[in-house]
């Protein structure tokens, strides 16, 4: 069940993505544009998606394990700290520069878009030297 | 800084994350987990990381749902500009960013600011300002 359940997520996620258009990156561009002619839609995007999973959150804070009989594996860290700031603000620059977040561009590298597949090769690697860095890092700690 | 109607969408931007938001409510209800796909596909990649096959299930919805929606009525246009040296760098910054951070727009953006976490809200504020001030830099002072 746990398995089905995660497919069907990423069926909807993904049919979410293409029927708001953020499937394709040039309407995120227009959207990171501000500077230009701006396309507001995202916002529309956040507010959708925001309104119904905080109800999905709310009831799932009070779960002790989840319907599927799964651990409840929310996030427990609230620091505000350099790795989570200068994360995002790397991750906010490559958004910028092709206009792809990790969501829309498996979609598209999905339906057979080359340069989503290049994308997606890069984000992957770039994973990877993460994990490898990380693993150092606790070697010689 | 002007509104660009000819493109702007806003009901199926709503349909479509409303979409999004039912999609984190199924797994945070039924697995326990977060809706986030560069920590559902960081995981994937982690050598020690028990938990695949949930991640790989959900990795592959996302790839099939476009064959799926092509059976119903055409994909929507997908528009890549960007030359493949810059889809390779920007590729790179994601892969690397996201994990530092520990998530992405649907992570931070949707499922964090869902939980009403102020963390997720100052990635999410970060990101946003990187992604807008990118853009205003390639597009408006260098003129890709």
């Amino acid at each position: 069940m746990l398995i089905l359940n995660a497919l069907l997520a990423g069926l909807i996620f993904a049919t979410g993505l293409i029927v708001s258009g953020m499937a394709n990156p040039a309407k995120v561009l227009g959207f990171l544009d501000i500077g230009g002619n701006w396309d507001p839609s995202l916002v529309f995007v956040m507010a959708g998606a925001i309104a119904v999973a905080s109800v999905g959150f709310a009831i799932g804070r009070r779960l002790k394990r989840s319907l599927f009989n799964a651990p409840m594996s929310l996030p427990t860290a609230t620091r505000i700290d350099r790795r989570l700031l200068a994360g995002s603000a790397m991750f906010g620059a490559g958004w910028g520069l092709a206009g792809f977040c990790p969501g829309p561009v498996l979609l598209s590298a999905g339906s057979g878009e080359f340069k989503a597949m290049l994308f997606v090769i890069a984000m992957l690697v770039g994973m990877k030297i993460f994990s490898l860095a990380e693993q150092r890092a606790t070697q010689t700690n | 800084m002007s509104i660009d109607l000819a493109h702007f969408t806003p009901l199926p931007a709503l349909a479509g994350g409303l979409l999004i938001g039912l999609a984190a409510t199924l797994l945070v209800l039924g697995n326990g987990r977060i809706a986030g796909i560069s920590g559902i596909l960081g995981g994937l990649l982690d050598a020690t990381s028990s938990d695949r096959a949930w991640r790989a299930a959900f990795v592959l919805g996302l790839f099939v749902a476009p064959w799926i929606f092509r059976f119903f009525t055409a994909l929507p246009v997908v528009t890549i500009t960007s030359s493949p040296p810059v889809l390779v760098v920007a590729g790179l910054l994601v892969g690397i960013g996201t994990r530092y951070a520990s998530g992405c727009t649907s992570g931070h953006g949707v499922c964090g600011l869902s939980r009403g976490s102020i963390r997720s809200l100052a990635a999410t504020a970060t990101f946003m300002a990187a992604g807008f001030f990118t853009v205003f830099v390639t597009r408006h002072l260098l003129r890709f």
